[in-house]
C-alpha cells in the first residue's frame, strides 16, 4: 500500500530558528530520506516553499478567484511530504515515527486512494 | 428434544464457537471486516434454514466457511459489474477464497482483536468493535450496554470498520517490542465490554455482555498463555463476576462489598481466579490488571479469614497509582487509607483530588466523600455529597442504597 506522510510544522518557529539547529534538522531529514531509499520504500518526496509563497484558486459560479496565501490559516503548515510504499499501516506508522517532523511538528499518515 | 430443535441448537453452538474465527479468517485476507460479516451472516441464515431438516453437517465450521466465501465472491462479482470496478478487487477476493482450506480454519481471532484495538481506532470504539466482530453482537445490544443511541452506535461501527479497511490496518500479531502496549489496548477494550455489562448486572442483555467479556478473556489467555496481563485481566473479571449473587439482597437491594456475605460468592470462580493470578505473577512482570486482580484477591480472602487486610490493599493501590496515575485509582486508594489511617486521613486524600475534572461527575468519588464526612459527623456537607452521588448514579438500586445511607445521617432527607 502507498501512504503519504504529510509533514506539518510551524513556519514561524522555523524562521526564527538558530542556524545550528536548522543545520541539525536538515541533516536529520537527509539521513531519514537515505534510510527510506535504502529500505526501498521511497516513492517520492518534496519539501514545499513556505505558505507565504502559496496561491489559492477557487472557481464558483463560473468565476475564478485567485487568492494570495494558503488554503487555510492554521497553526501548523504543510511543509513537505514523503510518498512511501509499505505493506500496511503499522509499517507506515513506524516510518512516520522516525521522521524528524514527528519531533518538531506533526506527521499525518494518509493512504493513497487506489483507482 | 425434537430433531429440529436439536439442529437449531447445534447451529447456535456452531455460531458461537465459530463466528469470530470465521470473521477473522475471512477479513484477514481482504481487510474488509464488513464484507466478511455480511457473507457470514448470509451463511448462518442458510445454515439455520438447512440444518434442522437436512441435519447438522460433519464439519459445521467448514460448511459455514464454504457458504460464506461463495457469497463473498458473488458479491465481489456483482460489485464489479455494477461499479465497473477493477478486476483486481475480484481477483483478491478469489485468491483469498482459493487459499482457504475449510478443514483447518486457523484461529485468527486474536489478530482481529488487535486490528480492532489498533491505536488508529478511536479508543472508545475498540470494545464495541471487538464485541461485534468477534462475538457477532448486534449494534443495538452494544449501544444499550455503552449507553449510546443504537443509530449512532451502528454508524460508528460502520465507520470504524471502513477505517480498518481504508487505512490498511494489518491483521497480524504486533512485533515483540510493540506487543505489551498493543495487548494492553486489547485488554482495555475487553474490560470496557465487561464494565459496560456490569452496572445493569441483572439486566439479561447486559449480564450477557459480562459472560461474553469473560469468554474473550479466555480466548486471549488461550492464545497468549505467557502474557501475565491477559491472565490478570481474566482473574480480575472472574473475581468481580464471582460476587454477582452477593451484590443484591433477597429483595433486590444493592449490597456493597463490605456488607456482602462471602458464602454467596462463587467459590469455584474465585479459585480459578486465584490460580490465574498465581500463574501471572510467576512471570515477574507486574501490570495494571494483575494489581487490580490482586486487590480483588485480598477482598476474596475474607471468605476464609473473616477480615479484610486493608494494609495490603493500600499497598496495591499505591503500586497501581504509581503505574497509572489514574484519579479513579486515587479515589480507591483514599478509601483504603481511611480504613488503615482513619476517616480524616482518607478525607484529606480525597480532598487533594477535588480539583480533578475527571472526578466532577464520578459517582464513587462523591459517595466515598459523603461516607467519610458522615463518619466524621459533618452531616450537612455529607448530605450534600450524597445528593451529588445520587444524581450521578444511573442504577436505581444503587441510588436507593445511597439514599438509605444519606437518610441515616439526616432522617428527614427526602
Amino acid at each position: 500500500m502507498q501512504y503519504m506522510l504529510l509533514i506539518y510544522g510551524e513556519e514561524r518557529a522555523a524562521e526564527s530558528m538558530p542556524r545550528e539547529q536548522m543545520t541539525e534538522i536538515v541533516n536529520a531529514y537527509m539521513a531519514y530520506t537515505e534510510a527510506l531509499r535504502e529500505a526501498k520504500v521511497m516513492v517520492a518526496s518534496n519539501r514545499l516553499k513556505p505558505t507565504s509563497a502559496a496561491t489559492a484558486v477557487r472557481t464558483a459560479n463560473g468565476q475564478t478567484k485567485v487568492l494570495d496565501g494558503p488554503f487555510a490559516e492554521t497553526k501548523e503548515q504543510l511543509g513537505g511530504y514523503y510518498l512511501i510504499d509499505v505493506p500496511d499501516l503499522d509499517a507506515a506508522l513506524s516510518w512516520a515515527k522516525r521522521c524528524p517532523a514527528a519531533r518538531y511538528g506533526t506527521v499525518e499518515v494518509r493512504p493513497i486512494w487506489v483507482m | 428434544m425434537k430433531g429440529a430443535a436439536l439442529a437449531h441448537r447445534a447451529a447456535e453452538r456452531a455460531a458461537r464457537q465459530s463466528y469470530g474465527k470465521l470473521v477473522a479468517y475471512l477479513a484477514a485476507r481482504t481487510g474488509d471486516v464488513a464484507a466478511a460479516e455480511d457473507a457470514l451472516s448470509d451463511a448462518f441464515a442458510a445454515a439455520l434454514a438447512s440444518w434442522p431438516t437436512r441435519g447438522v453437517p460433519q464439519a459445521p465450521e467448514a460448511w459455514l466457511l464454504t457458504a460464506a466465501r461463495r457469497r463473498m465472491i458473488d458479491t465481489a462479482r456483482r460489485r464489479r459489474v455494477r461499479e465497473a470496478a477493477s478486476d483486481r478487487l475480484l481477483l483478491s477476493v478469489e485468491e483469498a477464497a482459493d487459499g482457504m482450506s475449510p478443514e483447518d480454519v486457523p484461529d485468527w481471532r486474536l489478530r482481529l482483536m488487535f486490528a480492532c484495538a489498533h491505536p488508529a481506532i478511536d479508543a472508545a470504539m475498540r470494545g464495541p468493535l471487538i464485541l461485534q466482530t468477534v462475538l457477532g453482537l448486534d449494534a443495538a445490544a452494544i449501544a444499550a450496554a455503552f449507553l449510546t443511541a443504537p443509530g449512532a452506535m451502528s454508524q460508528r461501527l460502520v465507520r470504524a470498520k471502513r477505517r480498518i479497511h481504508d487505512t490498511g490496518i494489518p491483521f497480524r500479531l504486533p512485533d515483540r517490542a510493540d506487543l505489551p502496549a498493543r495487548l494492553d489496548a486489547v485488554l482495555e477494550a475487553i474490560y470496557a465490554a465487561f464494565g459496560a455489562g456490569w452496572p445493569g448486572g441483572f439486566d439479561a442483555r447486559r449480564q450477557g455482555l459480562v459472560q461474553e467479556a469473560l469468554w474473550l478473556g479466555h480466548v486471549v489467555v488461550g492464545l497468549l498463555p505467557e502474557e501475565p496481563e491477559g491472565l490478570g485481566l481474566l482473574a480480575l473479571m472472574l473475581y468481580s463476576g464471582a460476587r454477582r449473587d452477593a451484590r443484591r439482597s433477597a429483595n433486590g437491594e444493592y449490597v456493597p462489598l463490605s456488607e456482602q456475605d462471602p458464602d454467596l460468592w462463587d467459590a469455584a470462580a474465585i479459585d480459578e481466579a486465584e490460580r490465574l493470578l498465581q500463574r501471572a505473577s510467576s512471570h515477574g512482570r507486574i501490570g495494571r490488571f494483575q494489581l487490580e486482580a490482586a486487590v480483588q484477591s485480598v477482598h476474596a480472602a475474607r471468605r476464609i479469614s473473616g477480615r479484610t487486610d486493608w494494609n495490603a490493599i493500600l499497598e496495591l493501590y499505591d503500586g497501581l497509582l504509581e503505574l497509572t496515575g489514574s484519579p479513579v485509582v486515587a479515589v480507591n486508594r483514599a478509601v483504603a487509607l481511611s480504613e488503615t489511617a482513619g476517616s480524616q486521613a482518607g478525607l484529606v486524600a480525597l480532598e487533594e483530588l477535588a480539583t480533578n475534572p475527571r472526578l466532577v461527575a464520578y459517582q464513587p468519588y462523591w459517595a466515598a466523600r459523603a461516607d467519610l464526612l458522615a463518619r466524621l459527623g459533618r452531616s450537612a456537607i455529607a448530605s450534600a455529597a450524597y445528593a451529588r452521588a445520587i444524581l450521578l448514579e444511573p442504577d436505581t438500586s444503587v441510588r436507593h442504597f445511597l439514599e438509605r445511607r444519606c437518610a441515616r445521617i439526616r432522617p428527614n432527607f427526602a
